[in-house]
């Protein structure tokens, strides 16, 4: 049997260990330090929960009033009156159109983060010029898709064209950073070889570099791709296209049964986006 | 290259067909994609002075209504703060059914997991707007929303790290003729206890980026007084916010970051 993993709470063996140094850093179970650490975290916490809760004036009273209302509106959505079938076509609609905005998206950040995952990966960047690269990617993935897609709609009107836009440029955050770790992780062997038989870099990064990170960069496009295909039902609330779009107006509308076909429609179609994602990935990887 | 009778046969290449097939199946749906939505780079080419105007009146931001936007950050953090936490804590038992080694009614670990896959099918801001609408505007649909979102991750992320613990101590309680709710006490939670914690932060990381959007659905946070300096085309105030919820976010990511870091 394996013992079990030894922790930083020290118990009998870590006491034994210096007895005449009185507690060390190892054994804090029974130290004065120890527990005013506790308890001054203890206090910390709780005070930070009372100014949260103090500040947006939360209370168990209002949290249930809200689960009440929520209640009653679920009924609505899903059992009486329940989902308006005869509202599917536009639902379909808007599903088909949110599946494209969030592929379209997703590719043109698969492409555009290939460059950043390079610069920012420190064997080919270097240390300064990685660090600046990663920290592009973080200043990108820090402007949500939503605030994207309102300063796009700017540019090229409402509809999916911004919200492609905004996916796409908010996808290279992340996207670069994943690629900059495969990047970071290839075998040098085959750069190696090339180099010693006189490739110029070009042909050092197309057979030695590509072929080894081709796959991984697949992958995590596609999983990016599940991610975005949820962002696509929601930059249409701001105008940007998909089904948010239909979302919003039967919202405001009050229609919870169409909400509720709307709702029920997104789950089982991200629900299939998430299979199929995922069966195609543990084959390329 | 050399082909003695002992040495083994290249490996085949791999099968042509399939590859091709599936590279004309993507092409197609690129093709039938680009022309169902309105992609056009002509727009887009046309839309850059549009664009560029905006960051023109975006600038210089007016700093001084920065100290006005505080109330509103701190609403945002404090949005994160209560929708994480009720998360998780409706998250903590809820994992623990949901894991296969230690939830051994079949029926249970499968209603718990088709509930926590369900939900999280559904994107946060969805969430978000449907709970502002139902239960008013403000801070508590935001709450609502990430709660739910948080309890959604932080249990699938928390089951699955309860499926990988040490059988060892599980078995070692059930062999002294412990109970379950004592076998999770004792040799459950402090396998799982600094991952879970490690899970929470990082969801409040998530959460602190999403909440600093609540506003643009109604759901409460700093994201309604951007929305309506957009709207009023006070475009240098929404600079000015934009410039605080980055900072913000930074902050809290890196000190969030360091704790992550220290409970692994």
């Amino acid at each position: 049997m394996n013992p079990p993993r030894a922790t930083g709470q020290g118990t009998a063996g870590a006491t034994t260990q210096a007895p005449g140094q009185g507690p060390g850093p190892r054994s804090p179970r029974y130290s004065h330090w120890w527990l005013a650490r506790q308890a001054g975290v203890a206090v910390l916490v709780v005070l930070v929960y009372w100014w949260a809760s103090a500040g947006i004036e939360f209370n168990v009273d209002r949290l249930l009033r809200g689960l009440g209302q929520l209640w009653t509106i679920t009924r609505q959505m899903f059992y009486q009156p329940g989902p308006d079938w005869n509202y599917f076509p536009t639902v379909f609609e808007g599903l088909v159109e949110s599946f494209n905005i969030a592929l379209l998206g997703t590719t043109l950040a698969a492409v555009l983060a290939i460059p950043f995952g390079f610069l920012a990966a420190t064997n080919l960047a270097g240390r300064t010029g990685a660090a600046v690269g990663k920290l592009c990617l973080n200043a990108i993935r820090a402007f949500p898709e939503l605030l994207l897609a309102i300063v796009f709609m700017r540019g090229v009107g409402p509809g999916a064209f911004a919200g492609i836009l905004a996916i796409g440029i908010h996808s290279i955050g992340m996207l670069g950073k994943l690629y900059a770790e495969v990047v970071e992780a290839i075998d040098r062997q085959p750069v190696e070889a090339l180099q010693a038989a006189g490739a110029n870099r070009l042909l050092t990064a197309w057979y030695a570099i590509v072929p080894q990170v081709l796959p991984d960069f697949a992958s995590y496009a596609i999983y990016r791709f599940e991610i975005n295909v949820r962002a696509a039902t929601v930059v249409g609330l701001v105008g940007a296209g998909g089904i948010g779009k239909s979302l919003y107006f039967q919202l405001l509308a009050w229609d919870w049964s169409k909400v509720g076909l709307i709702l029920l429609s997104i789950i089982v179609a991200v629900s299939v986006v998430d299979y199929l994602s995922a069966t195609i990935r543990s084959r390329i990887v | 290259m050399t082909s003695g009778s002992g040495a083994r046969p290249l490996p085949r290449p791999p099968a042509k067909g399939p590859v091709t097939l599936a590279a004309l199946g993507m092409v197609v749906l690129y093709i039938w994609a680009l022309r169902r939505t309105d992609v056009s780079p002509v727009d887009f080419f046309w839309g850059i002075p549009d664009m560029a105007d905006l960051f023109r009146r975006m600038w210089p931001p007016v700093w001084s209504y920065i100290p006005e936007m505080v109330g509103p950050l701190l609403e945002t953090v404090q949005i994160a703060i209560l929708g994480t936490t009720l998360g998780a804590v409706a998250a903590a038992p809820i994992s623990v059914l949901a894991a296969r080694n230690v939830s051994r009614v079949r029926a249970v670990y499968l209603v718990a997991r088709t509930v926590l896959n369900v939900i999280r099918t559904l994107p946060d801001l969805l969430l978000a707007a449907v709970f502002a609408i139902a239960v008013g505007i403000g801070a508590l649909p935001g709450v609502m929303a990430l709660a739910v979102f948080s309890f959604g991750i932080i249990a699938k992320l928390t089951s699955e790290t309860v499926e990988a613990i040490d059988p060892g101590p599980l078995e070692a309680l059930q062999a002294t003729g412990a109970n379950r709710s004592l076998m999770v006490h004792y040799a459950v939670v402090p396998q799982v206890l600094p991952q879970f914690v490690a899970y929470c932060l990082y969801v409040f990381e998530i959460n602190i980026r999403v909440a600093t959007v609540l506003g643009l659905v109604g759901a409460g946070g700093i994201g309604m007084w951007l929305y309506r300096d957009i709207n009023l085309l006070r475009y240098k105030y929404a600079a000015a916010i934009i410039l605080a919820v980055f900072l913000v976010v930074v902050i809290i990511d890196a000190v969030s970051t360091r704790l992550r870091e220290r409970l692994i």
